[in-house]
């Protein structure tokens, strides 16, 4: 049996919305290269809609793949709905993880609660 | 799609002469070699010629090899059997090395709840055991000193000789796990003055489940196994016979093709690292040339090994990493650790340990695919952004 998923692996093969936003107004970066997993992501917010979503990351398969998949989830979502995004939804879309993986997912959630906590900042006091 | 196995360290595709032999001792002489009559006799006679080829191959006398189940029992049985001669004499302080396989560092952590106290060496930046450091960490109630042969990861090559002899003098037990170096570089347990040394079939074309263990005339071992009267009473249980004869004939093989083969390897391997040199950012983990023919072992800054591996598995690479990822737990490995590679960096290790079958082409397809899975997954990598743009430094 494989590693992991077809799912994660399409994923990690073929990451979506890899790189950089220039005029983000949201930037999240969770993990430590310590540990062997840093997620640093990108939003661009307009009107309460996640319009664009970029992400980079250093780390395992499964952290790439959750990545991704997480963009994937909030991308044209408004801004409420990406704030209920957990690491189990990523999970799950990835169609499941290693049980020693999980925290992938949970890195992939941080980092996008954290780019949100970022644009609330932001907005706040540009308000 | 060509597939290369670039994990030779990790095991070694069994030789056909090697299966044969395994085949033709299971559909022959499957008797067991405990029972007088000539079938099991003839099985009997088979072990004996085993033990008679390796003791030759590593100048030892036959009775002083014994058959196990690979080279992690080869190891515990060596390292407890050395622990207890000495605790009889009051001497339960062992010397041994940061970074050896777990089978020796667990054993000796066993040993360490029993009351023995360990001092493990430094193996310095290049990986290698300085002898003179063994004779300072001797002490009166020293009982034994347990140094790798080559190392498993970084492949390299430690001056056991000098070791060997430094405990001889000092009349200290000797053991080396030599399951990385057993048919891949000459060894000789009297020149080399070792008392116990380890060894594992399947890193030399043999099968997996059978090695040995050379404990000399003068060293009493103690039993890990209870039972029948097998392996002079020392290791209990009915011979694996076909895997033990094929282990022979592997070994008969390795040794016969030893020269030829590490002057090939040692070739290919340079031209591997100097390839893989040329990626900015990266380095050789281990001495350049004490080091085992076929071991090439790299740092890429920025990267994590996994998904290097993953990567080059789909370009039909076959390799290995130290990252914690690839180990389950959230350390990388200890033996980048020990040479002083920071965690950060440690995380972006590859190691390619490859066959004596390679050639020019596949070095150069390595060295090609190497480069392009690093420079993609540093396109995106957010520690590869921060070091680009001096956020932090490198530390390659």
């Amino acid at each position: 049996m494989a590693l992991y998923s077809e799912t994660v692996m399409d994923h990690f093969r073929h990451p979506r919305n890899v790189g950089v936003i220039e005029d983000a107004n949201g930037i999240g970066e969770v993990g430590n290269a310590q540990c062997g997993d840093i997620m640093k992501m990108y939003l661009k917010i307009e009107n309460d809609i996640i319009v664009d979503v970029k992400f980079e990351t250093f780390g395992c398969g499964s952290a790439i793949a959750s990545s991704s998949m997480a963009t994937e989830l909030i991308k044209g979502k408004p801004v409420s709905e990406a704030m209920q995004l957990t690491n189990k939804a990523v999970a799950e879309a990835l169609d499941g993880l290693p049980a020693y993986k999980m925290h992938c997912s949970v890195l992939a959630e941080e980092a996008i609660q954290s780019a949100l906590e970022d644009y609330y900042k932001k907005v706040k006091k540009d308000d | 799609m060509k597939v290369i196995y670039a994990d030779n360290a990790a095991t070694t595709k069994m030789s056909d002469a090697a299966i044969q032999t395994m085949l033709s001792m299971m559909q022959e002489s499957w008797g067991n070699p405990s029972s007088l009559y000539g079938h099991g006799q003839a099985a009997k006679e088979v072990l004996e010629k085993v033990r008679e080829g390796i003791a030759f191959a590593i100048h030892a006398d036959p009775r002083e090899i014994l058959f196990t189940s690979g080279g992690s029992e080869a190891d515990n049985q060596a390292i407890l059997s050395a622990a207890y001669l000495g605790r009889r004499n009051g001497k339960m302080h062992i010397i041994s090395s940061a970074f050896e396989h777990h089978a020796v560092l667990h054993t000796l952590e066993k040993l360490e709840k029993e009351g023995f106290e360990v001092t493990l060496l430094d193996v310095h930046e290049n990986g290698i055991v300085i002898p003179s450091e063994v004779e300072e960490a001797i002490r009166e109630d020293t009982c034994l000193v347990t140094i790798m042969t080559a190392n498993n990861e970084i492949g390299t090559i430690q001056p056991i000789r000098e070791i060997g002899k430094i405990c001889r003098e000092k009349k200290v037990l000797f053991h080396t796990d030599a399951v990385q170096a057993v048919g891949h570089i000459p060894i000789d347990v009297e020149e080399d003055n070792i008392d116990l040394l380890s060894a594992s079939a399947h890193k030399f074309h043999g099968p997996k489940g059978v090695g040995f263990l050379y404990a000399r005339r003068s060293v009493r071992l103690t039993n890990l196994i209870e039972g029948g009267a097998q392996e002079r009473g020392k290791r209990a249980g009915t011979e694996n016979v076909p895997g033990i004869a094929s282990m022979g004939t592997a070994l008969q093989e390795a040794m016969a093709k030893m020269g030829e083969n590490s002057a090939h390897l040692t070739v290919m391997r340079d031209r591997l690292i100097k390839g893989l040199k040329e990626i900015p950012h990266s380095a050789l983990n281990g001495d350049a040339e004490k080091r085992l023919p076929g071991n090439v072992n790299f740092c890429f800054e920025g990267i994590e090994g996994e998904s290097l591996l993953l990567l080059l598995d789909d370009k039909g690479i076959q390799a290995s990493s130290g990252s914690a990822c690839t180990s389950g737990s959230l350390d990388p490995s200890h033996v980048l650790l020990a040479i002083g590679r920071v965690h950060d960096v440690a995380h972006g290790s590859l190691r390619l340990t490859i066959g004596e079958d390679i050639t020019e082409e596949e070095i150069d397809y390595m060295i090609a695919s190497v480069k392009e899975v690093v420079e993609y997954l540093r396109s995106f990598s957010p520690v590869w952004r921060d070091l680009v743009s001096g956020k932090t430094p490198f530390i390659l």
